[in-house]
C-alpha cells in the first residue's frame, strides 16, 4: 500500500512531535490512535507560544506600548492565517475558547437577537434570518457530536422553536434533506464529518435544502479541518453561513476555536458575551458595540493560544493538506483492510475509505469497549472508548458504546499493526475468538 | 493483563442473581456518563420503613438484590459480586463491604483488600491502579446505596463517599 508520506518524510514528521518519543505503561512505546480527541502538538506550535510569551507578551487590542502593538500584530496575524487557511476573510473570523463555544456563540446571539434594540442599524434582511421562534425549527442530525446538538436543544427550549433531526441509517449515512428540512426550517446545524464513524457527509443536498428555505446553515468542522482541505465550504456560493471548528484537533493549542461567518451575518449579530474590549462606546446609560470580529471576543483575548494555533495551520499547509488527505484516506483503508480480516470485529460506518475521514470505531464482539481500551492501554496504544459525546449516534446504531481509533499526520501503519495485535490480544484473553 | 483474572472473565460471564425481580422496597438507576453503561438496581428488604422512620441498616436483611445491567466486565463482575457478598445478609454487612471495596479501589494499588471483608471482590484490587476504571466497579455499588436510601434505609454512615448522578 502506499502512503502519501515517504518512509523518510513520515520519521521527519514524527520527530517533530516530541510527545511522541515518550513511552508508557512500563516502557512501551507510545501508539497514539487518538487523534479524534485531541491532536498531539509539533514542536512549532509550542516553539511559536512560547515566543510569544518571551518576546510579545502584553493584552492584545490594550495599550500603545511597543509590547501590546507586537502582541496585536501577533494575534491579528494569526487571524489572517487562519482566514486564509479556512478561504475567508480576516473580519470574518472569530476566535473562541473552543468549538464547543464557537457554535455557543452563534446559538445565544440568535436568541439575544429576539430583544429590542439588538443590534442599532442592522440589516434587516439578515436581521430577519437571525429570528428564531415558535413555530419555526431547528435541523440537527443524529451523528452530530453534543457540542452541536446540545446548544440547539436549549436554543429550541428558550425560543419555543422546534428541533428535528435528519436521522442515520445502519452504516452510519444521513438520511434524505427532506426527511427534517421544510419551509419551517431556520437553522440547519449539521457536521461536514462524523466524529465516530468517520462519514464525510455530501453536504450539498442539505445546504440547498436550507437554502432553499433561506435558513441559516453551520457547519461543525471539527472532524475535517484536521484532515482536510475545506475552503470550498467558504466561497460565496457554498450556502454555508457558518463554520466552526477547534484549534486543538488540528495540531494547535488547547483553549482556542475558531467561528468562520459570512459578514452580513455576523454585523447583524448581537453579541454573545460581553464586557471589555468588544465595546464601541460605553456610557452608564448603555452601549455599542464593535463590529464583527470584536464584537465576539469580549475580554483579553486568547493570544498566545492563537499564534499556536497559526503556526499549526502553516505546519499543515507546509506538507500540503492534499498530502496530509491522502495520508489519511490511506491509513483508513489500510486500517479498514485489516479489520475486515476480523470476523469478531464490526466497524461502524462505511466501509469505503473515500467516504469516511480521519477515525474508524468498531465494537469486538461480545467484549465491551472499556475493556477493549484496558487491553490496548496496556499495551501502549492509547484509543478513545465509550460514547464520545455521540450518544444518539451509538443509540441509532443499536450499540451502547464503541471504541475508536482515530488518525493524525504523525500515524503510521505500523501503528495499525500494533492495535491489531493487541485486539487478537483482547479476543484472546475473552475467549470470544469465532 | 493482570487486571483480568478468572475470577472477573467469570463473573462478568455468568453474573450472580442478575436480573430485575419484583417486590422490592427501593429501585435506582444508575449511568456511568463517560460511556453510557447502565445498571438498576433493587433491593428487597425482611422489613419496610415506616412513612417518616428511617430503617438502621443492622436491623434490615437485604433478602434480595436484583438488578439488570450492561457494562464492561469490570461494573459487571463487580455488581456480581456486591449481590454475592450482600444477599441474605445484614445491610450493615453490606454497608462494611462497600467501605473496603472503596478504600480498595480509591487506594492507587496500595490496598490489595482483605478477602474475609470484601469476598470475591479482591479480585478488583488491579483496578485501582487504572483511576479513569474505579467509576466502573462502583457503579452497582453506587445504584445499590441509592436504592437502600429510596427503601427508607439510613445509609448516613457511608453517605459521605458516595454520589449520586
Ligand atoms: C465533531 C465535533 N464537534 C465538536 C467538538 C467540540 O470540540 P471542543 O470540545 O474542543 O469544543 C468535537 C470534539 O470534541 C467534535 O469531534
Amino acid at each position: 500500500m502506499s502512503l502519501a508520506f515517504s518512509v523518510g518524510e513520515s520519521a521527519q514528521i514524527r520527530a517533530d512531535f516530541p510527545i511522541l518519543a515518550r513511552t508508557v505503561r512500563d516502557e512501551k512505546p507510545l501508539v497514539y490512535l487518538d487523534s479524534g480527541a485531541t491532536s498531539q502538538k509539533p514542536r512549532v506550535v509550542l516553539d511559536a507560544e512560547r515566543e510569544f510569551y518571551t518576546q510579545h507578551n502584553a493584552a492584545v487590542h490594550r495599550g500603545a506600548h511597543q509590547l501590546a502593538e507586537e502582541a496585536t500584530e501577533a494575534f491579528e496575524d494569526a487571524r489572517a492565517t487562519i482566514a486564509a487557511f479556512l478561504g475567508g476573510n480576516s473580519d470574518e473570523i472569530v476566535f473562541t475558547k473552543n468549538g464547543t463555544e464557537a457554535i455557543n456563540l452563534i446559538a445565544y446571539a440568535v436568541s439575544n437577537a429576539a430583544f429590542p434594540g439588538a443590534v442599532d442599524g442592522a440589516d434587516l434582511a439578515a436581521a430577519a434570518r437571525l429570528s428564531v421562534g415558535p413555530g419555526d425549527e431547528i435541523v440537527v442530525t443524529e451523528m452530530e457530536h453534543h457540542a452541536n446538538l446540545v446548544p440547539w436543544q436549549e436554543l429550541a427550549r428558550r425560543t419555543g422553536a422546534t428541533l428535528k433531526w435528519i436521522a442515520i441509517d445502519e452504516e452510519g449515512r444521513l438520511g434524505a434533506p427532506e426527511s427534517a428540512i421544510s419551509d419551517r426550517t431556520k437553522i440547519l446545524a449539521i457536521t461536514h464529518v462524523s466524529n465516530v464513524v468517520g462519514t464525510r457527509n455530501d453536504l450539498a443536498p442539505y445546504v440547498a435544502a436550507a437554502k432553499a428555505n433561506n435558513a441559516i446553515v453551520v457547519v461543525d468542522a471539527c472532524q475535517s479541518v484536521p484532515h482536510l482541505d475545506v475552503t470550498d465550504l467558504t466561497v460565496a456560493d457554498s450556502g454555508i453561513d457558518f463554520v466552526i471548528f477547534t484549534g486543538h484537533k488540528v495540531l494547535g493549542p488547547s483553549g482556542i476555536g475558531v467561528l468562520w461567518g459570512r459578514t452580513e451575518l455576523l454585523a447583524a449579530m448581537p453579541p454573545f458575551l460581553t464586557g471589555g474590549s468588544m465595546i464601541e462606546v460605553v456610557k452608564m446609560e448603555g452601549s455599542t458595540y464593535a463590529p464583527p470580529p470584536q464584537r465576539f471576543e469580549a475580554g483579553v483575548p486568547v493570544a498566545a493560544q492563537a499564534v499556536g494555533l497559526a503556526a499549526a495551520v502553516r505546519y499543515l499547509q507546509g506538507w500540503g493538506m492534499d498530502r496530509v488527505h491522502a495520508h489519511d484516506e490511506a491509513l483508513t483503508a489500510y486500517a479498514l483492510e485489516q479489520m475486515a480480516t476480523r470476523p469478531w470485529l464490526k466497524v461502524l460506518g462505511p466501509r469505503d475509505a473515500a467516504e469516511r475521514v480521519g477515525s474508524v470505531a468498531f465494537v469486538v464482539e461480545g467484549v465491551h469497549p472499556h475493556d477493549v481500551g484496558q487491553i490496548l492501554d496496556d499495551d501502549g496504544i492509547a484509543v478513545r472508548t465509550g460514547h464520545h459525546c455521540a450518544w444518539p449516534l451509538h443509540r441509532a446504531l443499536g450499540v451502547p458504546s464503541s471504541t475508536r481509533a482515530s488518525f493524525g499526520i504523525y500515524t503510521t501503519t505500523d501503528e495499525i499493526d500494533a492495535m491489531m495485535a493487541s485486539l487478537d490480544r483482547v479476543v484472546e484473553i475473552f475467549g470470544v475468538n469465532s | 493483563m493482570d487486571m483480568y483474572g478468572e475470577l472477573i472473565l467469570e463473573h462478568s460471564k455468568r453474573p450472580v442473581a442478575s436480573g430485575l425481580r419484583d417486590g422490592h422496597a427501593g429501585e435506582a438507576y444508575h449511568v456511568n456518563t463517560t460511556c453510557g453503561d447502565e445498571v438498576t438496581v433493587r433491593v428487597h428488604l425482611s422489613q419496610t420503613a415506616g412513612a417518616d422512620s428511617v430503617l438502621a441498616p443492622g436491623d434490615v436483611t437485604l433478602t434480595d438484590l436484583s438488578y439488570d445491567a450492561t457494562g464492561c466486565s469490570i461494573s459487571m463482575a463487580a455488581t456480581s459480586m456486591l449481590a454475592q457478598e450482600a444477599i441474605g445478609e445484614s445491610v450493615a454487612d453490606s454497608l462494611d463491604v462497600y467501605r473496603g471495596v472503596q478504600a480498595m479501589l480509591t487506594s492507587r494499588g496500595q490496598d490489595a483488600g482483605d478477602v474475609e471483608e470484601i469476598g470475591d471482590a479482591v479480585a478488583l484490587a488491579g483496578v485501582s491502579k487504572y483511576p479513569a476504571r474505579v467509576k466502573c466497579a462502583l457503579l452497582g455499588w453506587s445504584a445499590y446505596l441509592d436504592a437502600l436510601a429510596r427503601a427508607g434505609v439510613d445509609i448516613s454512615s457511608v453517605k459521605s463517599s458516595i454520589k449520586t448522578p
